[in-house]
């Protein structure tokens, strides 16, 4: 999962500390250029701002956030009682705020509220199923502890049927849903990849495909027994 | 950045991946290499590495001209063998020209086209090659000495070499490479791995690659592989005898529950086509001076014009499959490629034959007597057409073939040709030890 970006010009132990019982993880920026020389890989998960006694510089710093190629969203903005005329004209530059001081049960909640999508797909982009452990965004497929090296089309195959255990697909729907339908290699280049996969799972755990007989293949138990 | 880009990248990062080797296949099927930092792969695949074309056969016109290796992200495999522990891993390349597109003479591109040009006639098309090989003592002065006299199917101490041949059974499985046999063949130090089926291309990819795990392993272990067709006068030569499977919707086009042989009309055309294109495309499937020492009578390679069920010596073969597993196992096998072929080639010219027998209905002529009843004093059938018995003579029956030239395409058809022939014109001015044996010290 990747960090917030998090911006406090003044010392706030409380916040970091809401933050890391929350279970959100965070990265602290200093300047504008930080948005940029700092983001993670896979961007930042959206940004916490607190505007604090020079909110010239706090602005500054969302608009480096939202005018990346994929702007940065949540942005949490914490502003003070005597500073709400800000807000004005600025709507687009952030998707909620509180004031600050803030209360930390309304902050939590807040933040909760904002981030509850993100942490969605972060739950989903894990598969466990047994001994294996796929992580979706970072295509790492894992078994028994030790990765697996695996081409892209088999990579592929694996992710779409362990999503679905115990759900049986022909070789045509495998076909056309991981492979496209207008590849050269035909149905049979399931079976091809099937076996390679297996090979690659090692004998152990070759058989959490499993061949169904005359129909195609399936990951895992079956859902009936 | 696409899906298969960007999980290359990933792989790249996680893996700690130091070198990337961009593969591609020149001309006459042999396997080409450069190697990119990681740092350089995001551009790779966005712009395609530039090289200069004029190194490489076949691929230069008179000057020079640039080229772009765009690679197959599809292809990107770790290279988990030997003494690769430099945390290395390839991806074959497909060859642009400078303005984006296909170069005609990239083999790759080649059996592309033919396959998509099938798949629009609804036939996907799959391979499955036996590839044979010697292990020779590794020595300086070229010539090859056997590592042991076992022979067929051999599990003794006298098959010194089954180390090597555990060490690259791993190493192809480890590559997705997977293998249905592996057995000490007829010739002393001969050698048969069989391949199980994939797509033409894939397998095409496969042969690459195993013929380069194959030598390296053998030069870890201190000897020689080769796939020169035949090393050793007066023993077996190596062959590449390829199964071929056609499917249509998922379902075997070669076989029919209802026909009594359970050979489907399809079928029947497919080996009809091959069988009367197979002298043109000979010199595409066994390219080299050497390959025509293979191809004579009483050594189990083909000779005659002819398909048959059991007969071992005909150029098709069409095994007949256990009751009950029609469906899985009819399938043809065409005997005359040798593993130093360019496979891509290969598989396009043997696809583009078949399907040319499909189009035109041709008929299946009678099939080959199982036993030597029936042949000429020189091995082939009576009334049958030989396959040609030189170089030479198979270029003759290339250059008058209107599939051959269609297939590979202009560029390539005639860069083959003007090489080959070159080849030839080479052999020709050697004076062989059998002339000095012969007529030296008598003459």
């Amino acid at each position: 999962m990747s960090p917030v970006a998090l911006y406090t010009p003044e010392a706030s132990p409380e916040l970091t500390q809401l933050l890391d019982l929350g279970g959100h993880i965070w990265k602290r920026i200093v300047t504008e250029n930080d948005v940029v020389d700092l983001e993670p890989e896979e961007g930042w998960a959206g940004a916490i701002i607190q505007l604090g006694e020079d909110p010239e510089r706090g602005w500054a710093i969302i608009r480096a956030l939202r005018r990346k190629d994929v702007p940065t969203e949540p942005v949490m903005l914490l502003i003070k009682g005597n500073q709400l005329h800000e807000l004005q004209l600025r709507d687009e530059l952030f998707d909620d705020f509180c004031l600050d001081p803030f209360h930390p049960k309304e902050l939590e909640a807040r933040l909760t509220h904002l981030f509850a999508s993100e942490l969605d797909i972060s739950i989903s982009d894990l598969i466990e199923y047994g001994p294996l452990v796929i992580n979706l965004e970072t295509y790492e497929a894992v078994v028994e502890g030790q990765p697996l090296d695996l081409t892209y089309m088999e990579y592929e195959l694996l992710r779409f049927l362990a999503v679905a255990p115990g759900r049986v697909f022909t070789r045509e729907i495998l076909l056309n849903r991981v492979w496209g339908y207008e590849y050269y290699g035909g149905a049979r280049t399931v079976d091809v990849h099937v076996r390679r996969l297996r090979a690659k799972l090692g004998e152990e755990n070759a058989n959490l495909i499993q061949t169904v007989r005359s129909v195609g293949y399936r990951f895992g138990k079956s859902r009936w027994q | 950045m696409e899906r298969p880009q960007d999980y290359v990248l990933r792989r790249v990062e996680e893996r700690g991946i130091r070198i990337v080797r961009l593969w591609f296949t020149d001309v006459q099927g042999q396997l080409k290499s450069f190697a990119i930092s990681p740092a350089e792969l995001e551009s790779a695949f966005e712009d395609g590495m530039v090289f200069d074309g004029s190194s490489i056969d076949g691929f230069s016109r008179i000057r020079e001209e640039d080229m772009l290796a765009r690679p197959d992200p599809t292809t990107f495999e770790l290279m988990r063998w030997g003494n690769n522990d430099e945390n290395a891993a390839r991806m074959f390349c497909d060859i642009q020209r400078a303005d984006g597109t296909p170069f005609p003479g990239d083999s790759r591109h080649v059996l592309r086209r033919v396959m998509e040009q099938a798949r629009v006639k609804g036939y996907t098309f799959f391979a499955a090659p036996e590839m044979e090989y010697f292990l020779f003592e590794e020595n300086r002065k070229g010539s090859p000495i056997p590592l042991d006299r076992g022979s067929y199917f051999d599990l003794t101490t006298a098959d010194i070499a089954s180390d090597i041949r555990r060490h690259t059974l791993s190493s192809l499985e480890a590559m997705g490479i997977s293998v249905e046999y592996s057995f000490h063949e007829d010739a002393p130090s001969q050698h048969e791995i069989d391949l199980r089926y994939t797509d033409a291309l894939m397998m095409a990819d496969n042969v690459m690659t195993f013929r380069l795990i194959v030598r390296e392993i053998a030069l870890e272990h201190g000897v020689h592989a080769t796939f020169m067709p035949k090393p050793l006068a007066g023993e077996q030569g190596s062959g590449m005898h390829t199964h071929l499977s056609l499917f249509r919707d998922g379902k075997n086009a070669f076989y029919d529950p209802n026909s009594p042989d359970g050979l489907s009309e399809t079928a029947k055309h497919f080996v009809a086509g091959l069988l009367h294109h197979a002298r043109e495309i000979t010199a595409v499937t066994n390219q080299l001076v050497n390959s025509y020492k293979r191809l004579i009578t009483g050594y189990e390679a083909p000779v005659n014009v002819s398909w048959a069920r059991s007969n071992r010596a005909a150029l098709i073969r069409i095994p007949t499959p256990r009751a009950g597993s029609g469906e899985d196992a009819t399938r043809i096998e065409y005997r005359a490629p040798d593993p130093a072929c360019n496979p891509y080639l290969a598989f396009a010219v043997i696809l583009a034959a078949g399907m040319k027998g499909i189009e035109m209905g041709y008929e299946l002529p009678l099939e080959a007597p199982p036993s030597m009843t029936g042949y000429t004093e020189h091995g082939g059938l009576i009334d049958q057409d030989q396959l040609p018995q030189s170089l030479s003579e198979a270029l003759d029956e290339m250059e008058k073939s209107e599939l051959v030239a269609e297939t590979l395409g202009e560029h390539l058809f005639g860069w083959f040709l003007r090489n080959k022939r070159l080849e030839w014109a080479e052999y020709k001015t050697q004076v062989t030890p059998f002339e000095l044996d012969r007529y030296y010290s008598s003459l």
